[in-house]
C-alpha cells in the first residue's frame, strides 16, 4: 500500500519536465491542465499513502521506508536515496500536497494574463516535487537535496518578471541571505557525517543519542550550524531581510513559497532533527529565544506597514517565529500543528490579497483602497476568515487553537518560560492589530477605487476550501479544557517525541487570557483605524510615532545595517582588488619588457660607424675570452 | 734575403699608417698603393712569387684603379680636405686606437704563445705549383670565385645606374 | 736567405690589419673606409701566405686567390652603392644613412 510513495514526488517532477518541454507551445488549457493536475494526482496518492499510515494495525511501527538506490558511494560516504514516512513528513506532505493543488488551481485563472504562463506552472510543479523531496527525504544529504531544489524555485519564481530589475534584485537578495544559512546548514551535515559515519536521519538520531553526551560540543555545534541553516530559510532573525522584498513575486508564489511551505522547511528540519536538538539544551534554548525576538520584531514592523503584501510576510516571519518557539520549549507536535493552521489561513491572506490587487489593476498600497466590502463580498468573507484565524478569535477559527497551544506549552517551558509567554502574548495582541488594520483599510471604510475584475470559480473554489479549513482545520486537537481530544498530537506522537507530560496547571486560564488578548487586538485596531483613524495618524505624526514608524517600516534597520556591515566593506574590497597584486605582476611583466625594448633599441642608431664600433668591441672580448680561457 | 722582408714590412706599416690618416683622397690612395707594393715585396721574399704578381696586377692595378676612379666622379679632392680635417679630430681616433691596440696586443699574444719554433723555409711555391692545386683540388673553389664576380660585376652594373633605384625612367622591371 | 720566424709574419699581417680596424672605426667618409676595408683584406691574405710558404705548400696562395676575387667583387658592389648613397643623399658622409634608427 506504500508503493505509491514514489509517486508523490515524482508526479509533480514530471509535470516540470513536460511544460519545460513544450509550455511554450501548448495551449493554455493544457499547461493548466498538466500543472495542476500533476499536483492534484499527486496529492490524490499522499491521502490514499496517508490513510495506509493511519490505519495501520496497532503493533507495528507507524513508519514506512523505501529505499530507491545509493546516490553515490565515494570513501565510506554513502548516501541512499531514501524516502521516509512517518506521521511528521506524512503530515507536511499533505498540508504541501493539497495546500499547493489548491494555490496551482487559483493560479490558473489568476495567471491566465501572463506571457510566462508555461514557466509559472513549470517552476511552481518542480518546487512541489522539492519541497515533497524535502519532507519525504530520509537521509540527511537528499533532504539538503531538496533543500537547494526550493531555493533554486524560489530564486526563479521571485524574479518571475525578469524584465524589471528590481525583481532580478529581491530574487538574488532572497537567494543570497538563505545562502548563508545553507552554507551553515551543509557544515553541519559534514560535521554530522564525519563524526557519525552516516547521513541517514534515523541513524544518525540513534548514533547521536548513544555516542553523544548531552550539552556536549559536538551536538551543540552542530544543533547551531543546523539551526543557522534554518533560520536562513525560515525567514527569523538575524536573516529574516529577504522576505519582505520576496513579495515582487506572483501572488500565488508568495501564497505557496513565502507563507505555507517552503519558510517552514526550517521549522520541519528542526522537528526532524529533534533528537539532536534535545541533546543540545542550549541551542534549544536559542531556538526559543530567536522564536520570540522574532515573533515580536516582525509584528511591529507589520503594523507601519502600506504593502498589503508585506504586511502579509511579516506576519508570516511572525508566526513562524511562534512555530521555533514551540520548538524551543519543546512542543514538537504543537509547533507543527501551528504549521498546519497557518499553512490554511495565511495563503488563504495571500489568495485573497491577489483578488483585491487584480481588482484594483496591480494596485498594492493599502491606503490606496477602500470599501471593498461590498464590491467583492466572496473575497471579503474568505479574507476575514482567513484574518480572524490569524488573530486567533478564540473558540471558532483553528488559528485559536494551535496559538493557545504553543502559549501554553511557553508558559511551562523549564527556562523563561514566562518571558516566552509574555513575548507570545504581545505578539498575539500585536497580530491581532495588524491583521484587523488591514481588514478595515481594505474592506471597510470609502470606496477609493472601484474593482474592474472579478474572481472566478477557479479562483472561488480555492478559497472556500481554505476558509473552511482555517475554521475546522483546529478540531482535530482540542485541549484538555474543551473537550480533550488531542488526536493530531496522537497521531504524532509516534514521530515525535510527546511533550512534557505533566499537564498545564492553569490551562483554562491560559486560554481566557490569550483570547482576550485577540479581542482586545481587535478592539484596538477598530478603535484606531476604523472608528478615529484620525488618531492613528495623529500617533503617527507626532516625534516618537514618526521616528518609531520610519524604524520599524525599514525592518528595524536589519537592512540598512548589512547593507552599512557588510555589502558596503565587501565592494569596497571587491573595488580595491581590481588591481590586486597578481595582476600586477602580469602588468610589471609587460612593463619590463618594454623598458627592454626601450633601453635596446638605443642601440639602433642607424650608424654605420657605430655598428662596426659594435663588431670590433665584440671581436676584441671574444678573442679575450678565448684567450683568457 | 731576409732583410728585403723587413725592410718592406716597414715600408708597408709606414704606409698603411699614412693611409689611414690622410685628408686628401688622392693622397691616401698613393700611399695605398705603395702599402701594396711593399707587400708584394712581402710575399716575393717569401718565395711566393703569383701572390706577388697578383697583388700588383689585381690589387694595385685594378682594384686601386676603381678606387681612383670614384674619387673623381665624387669629386673627393682638394674640395673635401677641410671637411675631412674637421671630421678627423684627435676625439675621433681616441676609441679606435685604444680598441685597436688592445686588439693588436692579443693578436701579439697569441702569435708568440705558439713558441718560436716556426721558421720559413727558402723555398719557393712557383705558378706551377698553385695553377695545379687551384685547377686540382681547388677547382670548385675557383668555379665559385668565378660566379662570386659574376654576381659582382652584375650587381655592380645595376647598381651603378645614374637614375636612382626606383625611378627608373619609364616602367623598367625591377 | 736565412728563414725568417712565421710569427713575425703574422705580427706584420696583425698590425696591418689593426691599422685597416683603426681607419674603419675613425674615419667618416665611406670611401676611406672602403680603402680601409681593403687594408684589411690585404692583410688577411697576407696572413695566408706566410702559413703556405712556412708549410712550402700552394695552399696559401690558393687561399690569397680566393681573398684577392673576393675583394675585388666586393669593391665593385661597395663603390656602385657608394655612388648610389652619393646620388640620394649629396654627400659621401657615412652618418647621413641612417634612417633606420629605433
Amino acid at each position: 500500500m506504500f508503493k505509491p510513495l514514489l509517486l508523490v514526488p515524482l508526479l509533480p517532477l514530471a509535470g516540470f519536465l513536460l511544460l519545460v518541454l513544450g509550455g511554450r507551445r501548448w495551449p493554455r488549457a493544457l499547461v493548466a491542465v498538466i500543472g495542476v493536475g500533476a499536483v492534484g494526482l499527486a496529492a490524490l496518492v499522499a491521502s490514499l499513502v496517508a490513510g495506509a499510515l493511519f490505519y495501520m494495525p496497532a503493533g507495528m511501527p507507524r513508519e514506512f521506508t523505501q529505499t530507491l538506490w545509493t546516490w553515490m558511494n565515494v570513501g565510506g560516504f554513502a548516501p541512499q536515496m531514501t524516502l521516509h514516512l512517518d506521521a511528521l513528513s506524512c503530515a507536511m506532505m499533505l498540508v504541501v500536497a493539497w495546500v499547493g493543488f489548491l494555490i496551482l488551481l487559483y493560479s490558473a485563472e489568476f495567471m491566465a494574463d501572463d506571457d510566462g504562463y508555461g514557466r509559472f506552472f513549470a517552476y511552481m510543479d518542480l518546487f512541489v516535487a522539492s519541497m515533497l523531496v524535502l519532507v519525504l527525504a530520509g537521509d540527511l544529504l537528499l533532504l539538503y537535496l531538496g533543500w537547494e531544489g526550493v531555493g533554486l524555485c524560489s530564486y526563479l519564481l521571485i524574479g518571475f518578471w525578469y524584465r524589471d530589475p528590481a525583481n532580478g534584485r529581491a530574487a538574488r537578495k532572497a537567494f543570497i541571505v538563505t545562502r548563508v544559512g545553507d552554507a551553515a546548514f551543509a557544515v553541519g551535515l559534514a560535521l554530522l557525517f564525519t563524526q557519525l559515519g552516516t547521513s541517514a536521519i534515523p541513524q544518525i538520531a540513534e548514533r547521536a543519542s548513544t555516542q553523544w553526551a548531552s550539552g556536549s560540543t559536538l551536538a551543540t555545534a552542530a544543533a547551531a550550524l543546523l539551526l543557522a541553516g534554518a533560520v536562513g530559510k525560515s525567514a527569523q532573525l538575524p536573516l529574516q531581510v529577504w522576505l519582505p522584498d520576496a513579495m515582487a513575486g506572483p501572488t500565488p508564489t508568495s501564497a505557496l513559497i513565502h507563507a505555507a511551505t517552503m519558510v517552514t522547511a526550517g521549522v520541519y528540519l528542526i522537528a526532524r532533527m529533534n533528537v539532536l536538538f534535545a541533546l543540545a539544551p542550549a541551542v534549544q534554548l536559542a531556538v526559543a529565544i530567536i522564536g520570540a525576538a522574532t515573533l515580536l520584531m516582525a509584528s511591529f514592523a507589520a503594523l507601519v506597514q502600506t504593502d498589503i503584501k508585506r504586511v502579509l510576510a511579516y506576519s508570516t516571519i511572525s508566526q513562524i517565529g511562534y512555530m521555533f518557539l514551540a520548538l524551543g520549549v519543546g512542543a514538537w507536535s504543537a509547533a507543527i500543528f501551528h504549521f498546519m493552521t497557518h499553512a490554511f489561513f495565511k495563503s488563504l491572506l495571500f489568495l485573497g490579497a491577489g483578488v483585491v490587487i487584480m481588482a484594483l489593476h496591480h494596485e498594492h498600497d493599502m491606503r490606496k483602497m477602500g470599501g471593498l466590502r461590498k464590491e467583492l463580498p466572496g473575497t471579503f468573507w474568505a479574507f476575514l476568515i482567513g484574518a480572524a484565524s490569524l488573530a486567533a478569535l478564540p473558540l471558532v477559527t483553528a488559528g485559536f487553537y494551535s496559538k493557545d497551544l504553543v502559549l501554553a506549552r511557553a508558559w511551562v517551558a523549564p527556562t523563561g518560560g514566562l518571558w516566552l509567554w509574555l513575548a507570545g502574548l504581545a505578539g498575539a495582541v500585536l497580530t491581532a492589530v495588524y491583521t484587523f488594520r488591514m481588514v478595515f483599510l481594505v474592506f471597510f471604510g470609502p470606496v477609493k477605487e472601484k474593482p474592474s475584475r472579478r474572481p472566478g470559480v477557479a479562483i472561488g473554489i480555492p478559497l472556500a476550501v481554505l476558509a473552511t479549513l482555517s475554521i475546522v482545520g483546529g478540531f482535530i486537537e482540542l485541549p484538555a479544557s474543551l473537550g480533550g481530544r488531542p488526536v493530531f498530537s496522537d497521531f504524532l506522537a509516534s514521530a515525535l517525541p510527546v511533550a512534557a507530560a505533566e499537564g498545564i496547571p492553569a490551562e483554562g486560564w491560559l486560554q481566557a487570557v490569550a483570547g482576550l488578548a485577540c479581542i482586545v487586538g481587535i478592539w484596538l485596531a477598530y478603535v484606531c483605524f476604523l472608528r478615529s483613524p484620525a488618531l492613528a495618524d495623529r500617533m503617527a505624526a507626532s516625534a516618537v510615532g514618526s521616528a518609531l514608524r520610519r524604524f520599524w517600516f525599514g525592518g528595524w534597520g536589519f537592512d540598512w545595517a548589512y547593507e552599512q556591515f557588510f555589502i558596503r566593506p565587501y565592494l569596497w574590497i571587491a573595488r580595491v582588488n581590481k588591481g590586486d597584486f597578481i595582476d600586477a605582476f602580469y602588468a610589471g611583466v609587460a612593463w619590463a619588457g618594454r623598458l627592454g625594448h626601450t633601453l635596446l633599441s638605443q642601440t639602433q642608431t642607424g650608424n654605420v660607424r657605430w655598428y662596426a664600433m659594435g663588431l670590433a668591441i665584440g671581436a676584441v672580448v671574444f678573442i679575450a675570452l678565448a684567450v683568457l680561457l | 734575403m731576409s732583410y728585403i722582408f723587413y725592410i718592406s714590412a716597414a715600408v708597408a706599416v709606414v704606409a698603411t699608417l699614412l693611409v689611414v690618416t690622410r685628408t686628401h683622397a688622392v693622397h691616401a690612395l698613393l700611399y695605398l698603393v705603395v702599402s701594396l707594393l711593399a707587400v708584394a715585396m712581402v710575399f716575393a721574399s717569401l718565395g711566393a712569387p703569383l701572390a706577388a704578381a697578383l697583388e700588383v696586377i689585381v690589387y694595385a692595378g685594378a682594384i686601386i684603379v676603381l678606387f681612383v676612379f670614384v674619387v673623381m666622379m665624387l669629386n673627393l679632392g682638394r674640395h673635401s680636405v677641410e671637411r675631412e680635417r674637421g671630421w678627423l679630430a684627435p676625439s675621433a681616433w681616441a676609441g679606435p686606437t685604444i680598441l685597436c691596440l688592445i686588439l693588436l696586443g692579443e693578436l701579439f699574444y697569441v702569435v708568440a704563445c705558439g713558441g718560436g719554433a716556426e721558421v720559413i723555409e727558402a723555398a719557393e711555391v712557383g705558378p706551377k705549383e698553385v695553377g695545379q692545386a687551384l685547377f686540382g683540388p681547388y677547382v670548385l673553389g675557383v668555379e665559385l670565385a668565378g660566379m662570386l664576380l659574376l654576381a659582382g660585376l652584375v650587381g655592380a652594373y645595376h647598381l651603378g645606374r645614374r637614375e636612382a633605384l626606383g625611378e627608373g625612367e619609364g616602367e623598367a622591371p625591377q | 736567405m736565412t728563414a725568417i720566424p712565421m710569427e713575425h709574419g703574422l705580427a706584420l699581417a696583425g698590425v696591418l690589419f689593426v691599422l685597416g680596424l683603426a681607419g674603419v672605426l675613425a674615419r667618416r667618409n665611406i670611401v676611406f673606409i672602403l680603402m680601409s676595408i681593403e687594408i684589411m683584406l690585404n692583410a688577411a691574405g697576407l696572413a695566408f701566405v706566410v702559413a703556405g710558404a712556412r708549410w712550402a705548400a700552394a695552399d696559401g696562395q690558393v687561399m690569397f686567390f680566393f681573398i684577392l676575387a673576393t675583394a675585388a667583387a666586393e669593391v665593385a658592389v661597395g663603390l656602385a652603392l657608394v655612388l648610389q648613397l652619393y646620388h640620394r643623399f649629396h654627400t659621401v658622409d657615412a652618418d647621413a644613412a641612417s634612417k633606420m634608427r629605433g
